[in-house]
């Protein structure tokens, strides 16, 4: 096993193929355009297909055809275009079929920026499709992270029959780190008797649908889809505690944020200011089990964040109450500098004193 | 050759009363059944003087609800 | 003595919802028959659009999908890329293919890809209610031009056939008529002849059906095969506009 210097864009793309996956349908937008370009090397390689389509909305619906004929399938895109593919991804949701999205998110809103930015989290978290549902969203802050989670999203995407998203930005898409493709995780995954194979003759059709006209069946359907969320927020949520044991004030930050945060908790600490993090690694299903671990000396919360401030509402809702929450943001594709979040830091704490 | 001849069949309660197979007969024989309603509440499409027919099929290829079956009988 | 005409197997049986005389039973009919003749039907794989073809999935006797309105060709492109050797097709309104879908077909057109399109052209949204589709005549009354279609305010109706004709990835571009046995006849022809160029891997291949809508166009179902025949045919001609033996100077 090993180590390639990769660039995350890249190493996102081999580890899709590495994770089995053997469908691509992408299109240009920056900061992703590395993966399709990669894709277009690669896939054909690995005795896959790569396909530009002619926009997001069709990319997506190409998925969610490969996906009804039982493959494993991928897309990327960035901001905006994961804004275009949002009907898409609910009609996959709704007819049950897996694949994986990739947003390498930039500033917004509208056209925005080509810079990193988290300004996308409401939209991966709350569904941004119509309806209600959920998809599994892992947010990686390092490119060997990102590698893992990206060739294990198909075993649980074709494990839930649900996409999975990885929730990256422009910092995660473009910079270079050592990476190893290790062997994936393997779930107990039932054949796909439901794909569209073509019928041979032998059994009933198959049908990929999510159109339920009567609204008994279609909340019955709803029931269904909501038992499966249960189950994801019960078994796949994932976040990482970084020095919250003795923390007066716990950071929450995901992604390229908690890079920073990590540092700037390095630096308080050599003051005698005792910080710690939650970090995040699904930002749904959202960690709050993370935050009953939090011991007594915990005086307040902070969510930093490169946005307005969106996962703050699901720190608020996990504090419940206990604790304040804070929150720190650069938006637009500004990265807060590590003295910035040092700042924010101590005076959250004399607020709060 | 003798003339072919033909027997129609119609699937009734199928039937939506559209009258399109009325109007594609060569020998005009097929027509709306005034007297019964089938379960659709229509007035269903068939044929009265069956002797006649030719089992060309216009009226089952111009049926939007596979409502006809034509057979050969000569 | 042998059966002259039967529901074929291509078709669940299921009844129609469809408005009494809309000929897209008729359509449903010649695709089935086609698939069946071919035994392609274990072998096919459908895709349903958004609009009055909606429930096709529960008539088809095949796999189906049911797409998004208007991307049922970049969908059938995700099949097909996946089971090449599957016979791919995709029955579209002209509200799901001429309007919201226009990207998606010319650019499945453009790629040549091996699929089969069953394009429904009826000059109206018939499931939402009558509303003006891209193909709906000058002059003519629909919820969304209740004085009708005034070209200087919405421009005219689109002729799709001709449009995908110039396109090279598009081996085979037929537009028929369902209006009289005869005419239902050619468009099985047809159907049949874009389904053999996909077996062939010649590439792309639509048949435009002219179809009627009694219900939304407010005549009885014998005068709107009639409207079809003479309001419709003159504006949108029949005819074969592309097909893979073609020399290059006859295209369009």
């Amino acid at each position: 096993m090993e180590k390639v210097l990769m660039k995350g864009n890249e190493a996102i793309a081999q580890a899709a193929i590495h994770g089995g996956c053997r469908y691509f349908f992408g299109y240009p937008i920056t900061p992703q355009n590395e993966i399709p370009e990669y894709m277009s090397r690669e896939m054909p390689k690995a005795g896959g297909v790569f396909l530009q389509a002619e926009s997001e909305v069709a990319a997506i619906n190409m998925v969610y055809g490969a996906a009804g004929a039982g493959a494993r399938v991928m897309t990327s895109s960035s901001s905006p275009g994961i804004a275009l593919k949002q009907e898409g991804i609910s009609y996959i949701v709704g007819s049950e079929v897996p694949c994986v999205i990739v947003n390498i998110s930039r500033g917004g809103p509208g056209l925005g920026g080509i810079q990193p930015a988290q300004s996308d989290y409401n939209q991966s978290t709350r569904g941004g499709g119509n309806g209600d549902y959920n998809i599994i969203v892992f947010a990686p802050a390092n490119i060997q992270e990102a590698v893992d989670l990206t060739a294990e999203a198909f075993e649980i995407a074709d494990f839930y029959r649900n996409p999975v998203m990885i929730l990256g930005d422009g910092m995660i898409g473009q910079m270079m780190e050592p990476v190893v493709f290790h062997e994936t995780p393997k779930r107990e995954l039932e054949p796909k008797t439901w794909a569209t194979t073509g019928t041979g003759g032998k059994r009933a059709p198959n049908i990929i649908n999510s159109l339920h006209l009567d609204p008994a069946n279609l909340e019955k359907h709803n029931l269904h889809l909501q038992q499966k969320y249960a189950r994801m927020r019960a078994e796949e949520t994932r976040y990482e505690l970084y020095q919250v044991d003795d923390a007066e004030l716990v950071f929450v930050a995901y992604g390229t944020a908690s890079r920073i945060v990590r540092n700037a908790i390095i630096q308080l600490r050599e003051t005698g200011v005792k910080a710690g993090m939650i970090r995040p690694i699904s930002v749904w299903p959202f960690p709050q089990a993370a935050f009953d671990q939090l011991g007594s000396q915990v005086r307040a919360l902070m969510s930093v964040e490169l946005s307005c401030g969106q996962m703050v509402d699901d720190v608020r809702i996990a504090a419940a109450g206990r604790w304040p929450v804070g929150f720190y943001g650069r938006s637009g594709g500004m990265i807060p500098a590590q003295h910035e979040i040092v700042d924010a830091c101590r005076s959250m704490l004399e607020e709060v004193a | 050759m003798a003339k072919a001849r033909g027997a129609v069949y119609f699937e009734t309660d199928r039937c939506k009363g559209c009258e399109l197979c009325t109007a594609v007969c060569p020998v005009d024989i097929v027509v709306m059944d005034r007297k019964s309603i089938n379960r659709k509440g229509y007035n269903p499409a068939t044929v009265t003087e069956m002797d006649k027919c030719i089992a060309c099929a216009n009226c089952a290829t111009v049926c939007p609800d596979l409502v006809i079956r034509v057979e050969r009988v000569a | 003595m042998p059966t002259v005409f039967e529901p074929t197997k291509g078709l669940t049986g299921v009844e129609f919802h469809y408005c009494p005389g809309c000929t897209h039973g008729v359509i449903h009919r010649l695709v089935a028959e086609v698939l069946e003749e071919m035994e392609e039907l274990g072998n096919s794989i459908g895709v349903a659009p958004v609009g009055c073809a909606v429930l096709a999935y529960k008539y088809f006797n095949c796999d189906m999908h049911e797409a998004a309105h208007g991307r049922a060709p970049a969908m059938a492109t995700g099949v097909k890329r996946v089971l090449p050797d599957r016979m791919v097709f995709s029955y579209q309104g002209d509200g799901d293919l001429a309007s919201i879908g226009t990207a998606e077909i010319v650019h499945a057109a453009g790629r040549g890809e091996n699929i089969t399109v069953i394009f429904v052209n009826n000059a109206i949204y018939g499931m939402t209610g009558g509303q003006m589709a891209p193909t709906t005549m000058v002059g003519q009354r629909t919820t969304t031009s209740p004085l009708g279609r005034d070209p200087r305010q919405v421009g005219y109706p689109l002729r799709i056939s001709e449009l995908l004709a110039t396109i090279d990835g598009a081996a085979f571009v037929e537009r028929v008529s369902v209006h009289n046995p005869a005419n239902i006849r050619k468009a099985k022809k047809a159907i049949r002849n874009a389904f053999d160029c996909q077996k062939q891997r010649s590439g792309f291949s639509l048949v435009e059906v002219l179809s009627n809508c009694p219900t939304n166009w407010g005549m009885s179902p014998l005068e709107s095969l009639d409207w079809v025949k003479e309001t419709m045919i003159p504006y949108y001609p029949l005819g074969n506009f592309r097909r893979p033996e073609m020399e290059e100077s006859e295209h369009a």
